[in-house]
């Protein structure tokens, strides 16, 4: 499932907590029992994952929605 | 679902009927379709549905006997829509865009068509669409010979009855004229059969000894026809109906009908098909349902020239006139139906095969559960055919094999779990009082809509009524039934009968429609009564303050008192008795949703809202309700509204201006509610939560109702963020953003803290968890 990943780049955004600006990695994401590989924006060190409102109600509930229909 | 339920739903719904015009029509013409394209000025499109089923359509629009006219419904609003005339206009505009041709048969067959009248030429068209190659033989010295003869050219122009002939040998037919078949004629009726693979004989009635070697005869010496099928007694040869003498009179859409039938049968026979296996009867009726009294009565269009017909701004507003025959009272009433565009007996189909498909996408899941389950489909239906059985059977066969998103419902059902939650629930015998002789049960929403009144209610009872009222806070296990889970709402039951025993089996007394149609429904042998009719009984609280009715108000009843008359009538002599000018809506039996029943707001926000934006157009009075949720709802939606409560028990100046609580209010006044009154009523020591300070707009609220997220989750995201320092930091701005994962959904809040509190200037959330690999 390609369908979640583009999470846009965030310049402004840094992790608080290790004061490191945000870099796309790949992370898992999973619902109902199916995983899948996606590029977010992440803490490079702590590994916090960003997801955006926009992605959220976007093509994020879209697979979700998808998912559950299956 | 059951497959055999599913078919008995399925055939209540008589939507599919054909309207009583086509259903009179021996050839079925869609006069309806018809009539819908012409009334659009849609005249080609109108003429092909005509010619779809009429052989001769020149012919036919002129002399049409259009038994349709007979049983149109019109008639009984301001007359019969003229459908011949509509007919008849149609071919002097559009005859020359009609386009026919022929199928290619894989293996044409030969067919002998013995006589060139309507019968015979339909038959002959019918069987050369299909591909066969068809030679009429006629013993006159031109086809359809009676027509000329028959009718005036003023009725029926030799033009016309040349245009379709030409029309049916463009198509291939071979019309041989002046060859008489049989008797001493050089043709005889064996050296057809040996020649063709099939024979229809329709040189109409008369003697027919000539064929007597080989076709056996009837008493009169006709020609012995099957009725049903028009074979005879040679397995080659068939006859229009007109040969065994047995028809009462002529009539030439009759004739052409007969032709169909005869063709009908030779092409089956061609095939090696049953000659009768699911052939429909001649004369169909319909039980289509059409209000008709909802449609003024409007005469026919006049032609200006009679002789003439109608021109075609004529023939568009007599096509106007058909209503067009529906049944959809339901539809018509219902938001949900009508977001969906379909109508009861294509939805049970759908909603049956969503249950049932195996593999692949349940594309319907979401519309199973958006029906509001609201029971006013049955009221209307002239067959009383329940969709929200329908859905809430789907549901409960869908939840019990894990095929229902639950995202549909959990918001829902973690409100309910919340209400049934020690921070909640709980009950008590009146202070004082070791026994109760009736139990106070507010159900949910009242207080969490109005906790002030529910316990202004509770003292007054307490004062009223003998033998100590006890009071529970609690819920009814509505939102489990709703959502079809049949364990989780046999638990609820389960548990509120126990508790009842416990508490000496009282009197239930509740101030919700819902509990009080689900405790009647489900727990049959506790007695409960309404809180409204129980006030008409105790008498209403003596106060010396005017109520605070301003204007009429149009009383709108909760749908699941739908048939709860003793109720209604309760509430509107309490309204009455106090001032209040009550004007009605629909009536309490054909009251409307609000969107919250059956769930259907949840699992779909756009259709519950649907469902009280559309009651909110039907008055600009205020509302009266006396379901808090129905209140809250009209609220939420910008319609002033009160409940029967504000009146009863006064709180505000204008309790018709009080704003939806949303959610998140909603567990909040239930929380306060039961601290405050185990604090009060029953002494007992409470301490009240310190809340984390969050600021917000009312934008900003509005949003996260929308969102379905509650205030608590986003306080204990910050809290958790505050406590970890697990957060994202804006550079730029200096909002921190932070989630967590409560239940099923992580919800992200953008916040500031400032010296006021925190600041929120979102939520938002996903149900789709994301992580780093490890
Ligand atoms: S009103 Fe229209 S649909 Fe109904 S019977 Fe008459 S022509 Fe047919
Ligand atoms: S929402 Fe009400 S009227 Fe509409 S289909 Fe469901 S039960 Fe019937
Ligand atoms: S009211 Fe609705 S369900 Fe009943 S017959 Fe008419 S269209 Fe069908
Ligand atoms: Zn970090």
């Amino acid at each position: 499932m390609t369908g979640v990943s583009g999470g846009i780049p965030v310049p402004d955004l840094i992790c608080a907590r290790c004061d490191k600006p945000l870099e796309m990695r790949k992370v898992e994401a999973s619902y109902l029992g199916q995983t899948f590989p996606v590029e977010l924006p992440c803490c490079p060190s702590c590994g916090f994952v960003y997801v955006s409102e926009d992605l959220a109600y976007g093509r994020m509930l879209k697979v979700e929605q998808a998912l559950e229909d299956k | 679902m059951d497959g055999d339920q599913v078919k008995a739903w399925e055939a209540l719904c008589i939507e599919e009927q054909p309207p009583a015009c086509s259903a009179a029509c021996p050839l079925h013409v869609d006069a309806r379709a018809m009539a819908e394209k012409m009334a659009a000025g849609d005249f080609t499109g109108a003429i092909a549905l005509y010619a779809r089923v009429v052989p001769f359509p020149a012919i036919v629009a002129h002399i049409c006997e259009h038994p349709c006219e007979t049983v149109c419904r019109r008639a009984e609003a301001g007359g019969a829509v003229r459908i011949g005339a509509l007919e008849r206009a149609l071919v002097e505009e559009a005859y020359p865009t009609v386009r026919r041709s022929a199928q290619r048969a894989r293996k044409p067959k030969a067919v002998a068509v013995v006589g060139a009248g309507l019968a015979g030429l339909t038959a002959a068209f019918d069987l050369v669409m299909k591909g066969h190659a068809v030679t009429v033989f006629e013993a006159d010295a031109q086809p359809l010979d009676r027509l000329h003869r028959d009718y005036r050219p003023a009725v029926l122009p030799p033009s016309a009855i040349e245009a379709d002939v030409g029309a049916l040998i463009k198509l291939g037919v071979d019309i041989r004229c002046r060859q008489r078949i049989g008797g001493d004629a050089s043709l005889s009726l064996d050296a057809l059969i040996a020649d063709h693979d099939a024979v229809l004989m329709a040189s109409g009635p008369g003697p027919a000894s000539a064929f007597a070697a080989t076709l056996r005869l009837n008493a009169s010496g006709r020609i012995e026809v099957d009725r049903e099928t028009r074979a005879t007694s040679h397995p080659k040869v068939f006859a229009s109906g007109l040969h065994d003498g047995s028809e009462e009179g002529w009539s030439a859409i009759g004739s052409a009908a007969d032709g169909r039938r005869a063709a009908g049968s030779i092409d089956r026979f061609l095939q090696g098909a049953s000659l009768t296996a699911s052939r429909g009867g001649e004369a169909a009726g319909s039980c289509l349902y059409v209000e008709v009294g909802s449609h003024a009565a409007m005469p026919p269009v006049e032609a200006a020239d009679p002789a003439a017909g109608y021109g075609h701004a004529e023939a568009i507003a007599e096509a106007a006139r058909c209503f067009p025959c529906h049944c959809l009272e339901c539809v018509k009433a219902c938001p949900y139906l009508a977001h969906y565009k379909t109508y009861p007996k294509r939805a049970v189909r759908e909603i049956y095969n969503n249950d049932s498909i195996i593999m692949g996408n349940r594309k319907s899941n979401r519309m199973i559960d958006s029906c509001a389950l609201c029971g006013l489909c049955e009221t209307l239906c002239p067959n009383d055919l329940a969709m929200g059985e329908v859905c809430l059977d789907a549901r409960r066969s869908m939840v019990e094999r894990g095929h229902m998103p639950a995202s549909h419902h959990d918001f829902a059902l973690r409100d309910m779990a919340f209400s049934r939650s020690d921070e909640v629930a709980f009950i008590r015998h009146q202070p004082g009082h070791d026994r109760s002789a009736v139990l106070f049960f507010p159900g949910c929403q009242l207080p969490a809509s109005a906790p002030r009144q529910v316990e202004a209610v509770y003292r007054h009872l307490s004062e009223r009524l003998p033998g100590g009222v006890g009071f529970m806070l609690d819920c009814c296990g509505a939102p489990a039934h709703w959502s079809g889970r049949l364990a989780l709402h046999r638990e609820v039951l389960d548990h509120l009968r126990t508790v009842w025993e416990e508490q000496g089996r009282p009197r239930v007394v509740t101030a919700c429609s819902t509990c009080l149609k689900q405790i009647g429904e489900f727990l049959p042998d506790i007695p409960v009564a309404s809180l409204w009719t129980e006030l008409v009984a105790v008498g209403l609280p003596d106060v010396v303050a005017p109520r605070p009715v301003a204007g009429p108000l149009a009383i709108h009843d909760p749908c699941t008192g739908r048939h709860a008359h003793a109720v209604q009538a309760a509430v509107r002599s309490i309204a009455a008795s106090l001032g209040a000018e009550v004007r009605e809506l629909t009536g309490a039996e054909k009251t409307t949703c609000c969107g919250y029943g059956g769930l259907a707001s949840f699992a779909n926000p756009e259709v519950g809202n649907a469902f009280v934006d559309r009651r909110i157009e039907e008055s600009d009075d205020d509302y009266l309700a006396y379901c808090a949720m129905c209140r809250d709802n009209f609220a939420r939606r910008g319609k002033r509204a009160l409940h029967l409560i504000d009146l009863v028990f006064p709180d505000a100046d204008d309790p018709a201006a009080r704003p939806d609580p949303g959610f998140s209010g909603r567990r909040d006044n239930r929380q306060r509610l039961r601290r405050r009154l185990l604090r009060d009523l029953w002494g007992e020591s409470m301490s009240d939560p310190v809340p984390i300070p969050l600021v917000m707009t009312d934008a900003v609220r509005a949003d996260i109702e929308r969102k379905l997220l509650l205030i608590d989750d986003i306080a204990e995201v910050i809290a958790e963020a505050e406590r970890t320092g697990r957060a994202l930091k804006d550079r730029a701005s200096g909002h921190l953003t932070a989630s967590g994962r409560i239940g099923t959904v992580t919800t992200w809040v953008e916040y500031q803290p400032t010296d006021a509190g925190f600041v929120v200037h979102r939520a938002y959330g996903h149900r789709m968890q994301v992580e780093v690999k490890p």
